[in-house]
């Protein structure tokens, strides 16, 4: 199996997996508990957990919370600032091209009396500063833009919008979750109030994720219950997946740029191939400022699960956001945000990569997607009726 | 989370291609939802002697397609008439619930190349034509949950 979808979840890596093990095992206690050697091996633990994840956001350690995924700390982090400011202002600003934990919240504020501008992105889906600074209210509470598009890839201009919204006094919160142990962040530099990640986007663990919440920042709890995580979110630590994910985030930091360099040179050899080889293909995205492993594509007369479905039965894993694949007759909002007609987007392609991958898995990846795209428009009307055309 | 039949017709689908003297031919779906299957006939004493089908969609929509036109071969008009997507279905042994709006264009396809064959005819046909407006394409219209 040749697995190009590491933008959906990454594989968990051995090294990480041994650190987690004793917490699963024989260092069993919870970090709550007063007694001395089980208890206090957890509590180390998480405090050496949250002194990684604070070092590689440049953050305290004091201001970095574990959730149990990335959608959580999405969930949070709006939720939290709109009830805890809402007093200052019922205003959000976020984008179109946002992850649907983002999105999904914002849209169950709405429906709780809260207004929400939802930003245009450009033909590449990035977030322009200046449409952040227009959209600016005097009742405006928080700024939701996401570091990198989980989908195409783009990255946003995350210092601009975090200066803007430092300047007007407004908590800037960014969806970190493709961003983290990929890109460069910097929470200071780059002015932001918030952060999601989640574990298993860096070769950790499904079911942890973090928020990074800027000390003084007004934000109501999401979860009620016990005095865990500083007293900011209840729930007995998940000890074994705390350590993963820092395990996880700190060795991705360490490594960040020759991995992510190498991952491009093979993401780049990629798209060459696809683009040249490929007629009537189109790369979505920023072609420069875009993720290190991320590759998406539109095929003209062709519908992406079919597609997805041939690469599987050849061993190839990768993603669309097609709509058959999303469970609705539309296709990804985001490719239709950035003004994709629907019957193109209908026939994307998503393939992220990882260190693990190789040229010669590219290659063969990408001469079977050529035969497969042969294969279907041969069988698509619509190549029938523009070959016609023509 | 598809059937192994409908694995089978997807992955080897029966008679794809076009009939240059089809004498039958039906177009439904539209681009726009992600689907569209044209079916082309042969039909002589009122025996579907050939039919073949071309289709832009997902996995279901070439399964079913493929298996339509295996149901409508050698048969009467009226036995294609009276395909149902039921039937196409419970040969492809099953389809997941989001996948039903395509049993029901393969039926409107075979629809649509019956009526162009009666049209031909003069003989009067109710409309089976895809606007795009259609209560399959309807019903479906609400976003599910991603999942990562």
């Amino acid at each position: 199996m040749v697995y190009l979808d590491n933008a959906a979840t990454t594989q968990i890596k051995k090294e990480v997996l041994d650190k987690m093990l004793p917490y699963l095992t024989d260092k069993f206690g919870n970090a709550s508990s007063t007694y001395t050697t089980p208890g206090a091996q957890a509590r180390r633990a998480i405090d050496e957990a949250r002194d990684i994840v604070a070092q590689a956001l440049d953050a305290q350690s004091s201001e970095v919370f574990f959730t149990a995924s990335g959608s959580e700390a999405d969930n949070w982090a709006i939720k939290g600032v709109a009830y805890a400011n809402c007093g200052k202002g019922r205003h959000i600003i976020t984008s179109k091209a946002e992850h649907h934990a983002v999105l999904h919240t914002c849209q169950y504020l709405e429906k709780q009396g809260f207004e929400v501008t939802y930003l245009d992105v450009d033909e590449y889906g990035a977030v322009s500063a200046d449409a952040v600074q227009n959209a600016l209210r005097p009742d405006t509470i928080l700024i939701s833009i996401m570091f990198a598009n989980n989908e195409i890839g783009t990255i946003n201009p995350i210092s601009q919008i975090g200066k803007i919204a430092r300047e007007n006094r407004v908590y800037f919160h960014t969806d970190a979750v493709q961003a983290a142990g990929a890109e460069r962040i910097d929470v200071c530099e780059m002015n932001i109030d918030l952060l999601s990640l989640s574990a298993h986007k860096f070769h950790g663990p499904k079911g942890v994720g973090a928020l990074y919440v800027r000390r003084g920042v007004k934000i109501d709890n999401l979860i009620h219950g016990g005095a865990q995580e500083m007293g900011r979110r209840a729930a007995t630590e998940n000890v074994a997946g705390i350590v993963g994910l820092a395990s996880a985030l700190g060795a991705a930091s360490e490594t960040m740029s020759e991995r992510t360099e190498k991952i491009a040179a093979m993401r780049d050899y990629l798209i060459g191939r696809v683009i040249s080889e490929i007629p009537d293909s189109r790369l979505n995205g920023d072609p420069t400022r875009r993720l290190a492993n991320n590759a998406h594509f539109c095929f003209r007369y062709i519908e992406g699960e079919g597609l997805l479905l041939h690469l599987d039965l050849r061993g190839f894993i990768v993603s669309s956001g097609s709509a058959c694949t999303s469970g609705s007759l539309d296709p990804s909002h985001v490719l239709l945000a950035i003004g994709l007609p629907h019957e193109i987007a209908h026939g994307s392609m998503r393939a992220t990569l990882s260190e693990d991958n190789t040229m010669e898995e590219i290659d063969a990846f990408v001469d079977a997607l050529k035969s497969i795209v042969s294969t279907l428009r041969a069988m698509s009307p619509l190549y029938e009726e523009d070959a016609a055309a023509k | 989370m598809y059937s192994e039949k409908v694995m089978d017709h997807f992955s080897n689908p029966r008679n794809v291609g076009e009939i240059s003297d089809a004498n039958a031919v039906g177009t439904v779906g539209n681009a726009k939802c992600g689907d569209i299957m044209k079916m082309y006939m042969k039909i002589e004493n009122d025996i579907i002697v050939d039919v073949k089908f071309k289709t832009f969609g997902c996995g279901a929509a070439i399964a079913t397609s493929s298996m339509a036109t295996e149901l409508v071969k050698g048969k009467t008009v009226d036995e294609a008439l009276a395909l149902s997507n039921k039937t196409v279905v419970d040969a492809l042994d099953g389809l997941p619930a989001v996948k039903l709006h395509c049993s029901v264009l393969a039926e409107e396809a075979i629809k649509a190349a019956i009526d162009d064959y009666k049209q031909r005819r003069g003989e009067k046909t109710e409309s089976h034509e895809c606007h795009g407006d259609c209560p399959h394409c309807a019903h479906a219209h609400h976003h599910l949950p991603q999942n990562e």
